[in-house]
């Protein structure tokens, strides 16, 4: 274990958001038992009064998430001088067992945390809270357990770490041949996987785009594809651009001030449009219920264009990048 | 899109209203805040700087030290040893050195003699800033050690180090190597470790490793493991205090809570009155937000200005004892000003979230107040 | 325009304090009059005219407003009608104490996310129209009964409501300042309002102003 500001930090705003989920979740239960929207009774007074409490709370988890992924990140990078080889967050990341499982964790519940809030929105313009039962599931029984496993993640990972351990990093790791997800993703022919980065974000931006008013399913699916093929590009070589380096194939270094902090102008649209564009999806469900049916779509598109103008940027930003690199390969 | 962002500028005008009215409850609260805040970033950018300043430091040494140890304790460097090292490859600006400690009973501290090059003219030595200020001493002055050989030698200050790497200089005296191995009756030829550096710095721990091997009595340190040393050492104080905080952090969540929970009839009948008139629980929990952020901000920005200068222009005073001293010898520090994104974001997030968490409940209760109470009372 | 059939409203439901305030009352208003509950302290005036003015729900019963069932909305949506359709003048009067009163007036509007600006411009055209113009910026604990009550009344119609519901109104005023408030309540409810208060007081239910007068006891309808 490193006793680290940083570190307990995370470890504290993980463990927060978990107690406040563990803590609504008996509430939440009641709620799916005894709503009833027609009766005045005291109780469903009370519950109705409870959901505001519980938005709030899943608002502050989430918003929690994305602050902890960033400290996350700079954490890591930081760390990285206390193992030696690590150069970077890859190398601290690598230096436990889930460093990279406690992060992919981080961002998966940041991203359901999303579409929760997403189904919250469209179910508080219903006047009949169509999605009250629905939503409350969801919280207890998705939101609950994935922020549990995030904690559990984060405490294995930090309790695993020991100074001084070996390590491998971006160097090494995301070198073509090393094996594992990392070097894989680095090894990936630069031709097939640069169409399909440009290819997914494209198809993503033309998804949310055209297809705003009625395509939520597709835009969610372009999105996650775009997200994942975005990282993949990112590893394998719109990296070697950044760092003008023909083998430096690291995600995390961008955001460094070395490189102007580039990473964030990638990064920080790609999450918000990932968002959005699974928050689409996320509604489609719901379309036809009949007190949403007149928001869901305004609704829809309206997260659409967040997701369209996001991936759109990602893509500008990653032309930019190839225009302005004098790294030429062959 | 317009209509919602009227609404906050509306909503954040009331609250900016009802703070102002609210002063003596707020400032409170505000002050605890600020002092907490003002806790936490002293010891934060205390050790950032002291990590700085031992980078900065360490930057300055040699690549890789080579010591020469018999039966497990460090000893000279026998002649002969630099030139077998000269050999290896990768080897490169082989450089013998000599330092030493000496005990003076006068103050009871030890000073690190030390031979550097250029060195001081024979008979005269430079001293770190710290000796200095402990035995009074100027440019020109004279002071006298009792040699190992018993007798004592008078030697001329010719020169006071300079402030910037106080860390390591202060405890410091120079002197030429005639002189040094005069004083300690040091043998020639001998030397206390080697320094040298590698041609690629990649490689420095392969070239060690190969080192080790052809002179099995050596031991080499490399200036990335001290690095490292110092690291974990300022990032395990740090920790150990921010631990021992983290009751003041609890105390000032309870706190937060009390006072949130603890709301006066005053604020209740007036988020009654709100709420009667056309205000909704979530505009109250909108309004409530913006009093948190205003408050967060206000005392984290007072907190960390309070200990921007206190770390920086006050020298720290209330830290010193824990975070780094070890030696009579204080390094009086003029720390370098650092500013680090990573800190300012833990600090940031390590106040506000437990104060958001503790306010939460009590200000949702306070937000659900019925319209109809005020019609009621 | 608001009809009420079998509204009953508890408090304290299943307890040993449990009251019924209200048990079953079957009423129409109609839009465009002047409308006063009359009935001893105690009789559930308020608490129906609470549920007239969507501040509470009933315990059972239906409340509609221009046809529409509002007595089962959720609290985001009955707000929402609430800010839009009603507006309200306390007894008390429930001014904010340290706020001036153009800042009073401007509170409704808050929440609605009109231009500033504009609700500015309505609230001092209100206060105004009410000859409060002069002690706009006046903090509202400074000034006297009758004109806290119009500070009251403006910022019950910065929202522009069709309705103007007010409880008790003239128990905190001299007789003088009652006339007052019925002339006051005229001029409004020419503009086409309408207005629902209730009261005890002789002088003001008894003015030939208030087109229908709805007697009430123990939380019945007085036949």
């Amino acid at each position: 274990m490193i006793l680290q500001p940083a570190v307990l930090t995370l470890l504290l705003i993980s463990a927060l958001g978990v107690a406040v989920l563990l803590a609504a979740a008996p509430f939440a239960l009641q709620v799916i038992r005894r709503w009833d929207l027609a009766s005045g009774s005291e109780l469903q007074l009370r519950l109705e009064r409870r959901t505001y409490l519980f938005s709030t709370l899943v608002a502050f988890v989430m918003a929690l998430q994305l602050a902890g992924i960033l400290l996350f990140v700079l954490n890591a990078d930081r760390m990285a001088v206390q193992f030696p080889g690590a150069m970077c967050a890859v190398g601290t990341l690598n230096a436990g067992r889930f460093g990279f499982g406690a992060l992919l964790g981080q961002v998966a519940l940041f991203f359901l945390a999303g579409m929760w809030l997403t189904l919250n929105h469209a179910d508080s313009l219903g006047r009949d809270y169509p999605l009250v039962r629905i939503k409350y599931a969801l919280m207890v029984g998705l939101l609950l357990p994935a922020a549990a496993a995030v904690l559990a993640l984060q405490w294995t990972y930090f309790s695993g770490l020991r100074a001084q351990t070996l390590t491998s990093c971006c160097g090494s790791l995301f070198a073509e041949g090393a094996g594992g997800l990392p070097g894989d993703l680095a090894a990936l022919p630069p031709g097939p996987v640069r169409a399909a980065f440009f290819g997914c974000l494209a198809l993503a931006v033309a998804a949310a785009w055209f297809l705003r008013r009625r395509g939520g399913y597709l835009t969610g699916l372009a999105s996650a594809a775009a997200f994942a093929a975005t990282l993949a590009g990112i590893t394998s070589f719109l990296s070697l651009y950044v760092y003008e380096h023909p083998h430096h194939h690291c995600p995390f270094c961008m955001l460094k001030a070395e490189f102007h902090h580039v990473g964030y102008a990638l990064y920080v649209p790609l999450f918000l449009a990932t968002a959005a564009g699974l928050g689409t999806a996320a509604l489609q469900p719901f379309r036809r219920v009949p007190t949403l049916s007149a928001f869901v779509p305004a609704l829809s598109v309206r997260l659409s264009r967040v997701a369209a103008a996001g991936f759109l940027l990602v893509l500008l930003v990653a032309l930019g990048i190839l225009w302005r690199s004098h790294l030429i390969l062959s | 899109m317009r209509a919602g962002i009227e609404r906050q500028l509306a909503l954040l005008d009331f609250t900016v209203a009802s703070l102002a009215r609210r002063k003596a409850r707020n400032l409170g609260l505000l002050a605890v805040f600020a002092l907490l805040v003002f806790l936490l970033a002293s010891v934060t950018l205390f050790t950032r700087a002291l990590r700085q300043e031992a980078a900065a430091v360490l930057a300055g040494t040699p690549e890789v030290i080579l010591q020469r140890m018999v039966a497990g304790r460090h000893e000279l460097v026998p002649p002969g040893y630099r030139e077998r090292l000269g050999r290896i490859r990768g080897v490169q600006k082989v450089e013998g050195r000599l330092w030493g400690y000496y005990f003076d009973p006068v103050i009871r501290a030890n000073y690190t003699f030390m031979v550097t090059d250029p060195a001081p003219r024979d008979g005269t030595i430079a001293i770190g800033p710290a000796l200095a200020r402990l035995r009074g001493l100027a440019e020109g002055g004279t002071l006298a050690f009792r040699s190992y050989a018993g007798e004592l030698r008078a030697f001329r200050v010719a020169a006071v180090l300079p402030q910037p790497t106080e860390l390591a200089s202060a405890d410091l005296v120079l002197v030429s190597e005639k002189d040094f191995r005069a004083f300690f009756a040091y043998p020639e030829g001998c030397f206390t470790d080697l320094a040298f550096s590698v041609a690629n710095p990649q490689e420095a721990r392969t070239v060690a490793a190969k080192l080790v091997r052809d002179l099995p009595d050596a031991r080499a340190i490399l200036r990335e493991d001290s690095l490292r040393a110092y690291a974990s050492l300022f990032d395990w104080r740090e920790g150990l205090v921010l631990a021992m905080l983290a009751g003041a952090l609890l105390a000032f969540g309870i706190l937060a809570w009390d006072k949130a929970s603890g709301l006066s009839a005053e604020e209740r009948r007036e988020i009654g009155i709100l709420k009667a008139i056309g205000w909704e629980t979530g505009d109250i929990l909108r309004m409530k937000a913006w009093e948190g952020v205003l408050l967060c901000l206000t005392a984290f920005l007072l907190g960390y200005v309070a200990a921007y200068a206190h770390v920086f222009h006050g020298g720290a005073g209330l830290l010193e004892p824990v975070l780094k001293g070890w030696a009579v010898l204080y390094p009086r520090f003029a720390l370098t000003p650092v500013l680090d994104g990573l800190d300012l974001l833990t600090l940031l997030l390590l106040t506000c979230v437990p104060y958001t968490a503790a306010v939460l409940v009590p200000t949702w209760r306070a937000a659900t107040t019925d319209p109809d109470s005020v019609m009621r009372s | 325009m608001i009809a009420l059939s079998g509204l009953r409203k508890a408090f304290n439901p299943g307890r040993p304090n449990e009251f019924w305030a209200l048990d079953g009352i079957d009423l129409v208003i109609e839009a465009g009059k002047i409308t006063a509950f009359r009935g001893p302290s105690g009789s559930g005036k308020t608490t129906l005219l609470t549920l007239v003015g969507c501040l509470a729900r009933p315990t059972a019963g239906r409340v509609t407003f221009k046809g529409e069932v509002v007595s089962s909305l959720p609290e985001r949506f009955l707000t929402d009608l609430r800010r839009r359709s009603f507006g309200f003048v306390f007894q008390q009067f429930h001014l904010v104490r340290g706020l001036s009163a153009l800042q009073n007036v401007m509170l409704p509007a808050a929440p609605t996310g009109r231009p500033r600006r504009e609700v500015r411009d309505r609230a001092v055209g209100l206060l105004e129209q009410l000859r409060m113009g002069a002690r706009r910026e006046e903090r509202v604990e400074f000034l006297s009964a009758g004109e806290q009550q119009r500070v009251a009344i403006a910022r019950a119609l910065v929202n522009d409501p069709e309705v103007l519901i007010a409880d008790e109104p003239t128990a905190n005023l001299d007789s003088v300042l009652s006339r007052q408030f019925v002339g006051l309540l005229e001029e409004l409810n020419a503009g086409g309002r309408t207005v629902i208060f209730s009261s005890h007081d002789p002088l003001v239910v008894e003015s030939g102003a208030v087109h229908r007068v709805v007697g009430l006891r123990d939380g019945r309808l007085e036949p």
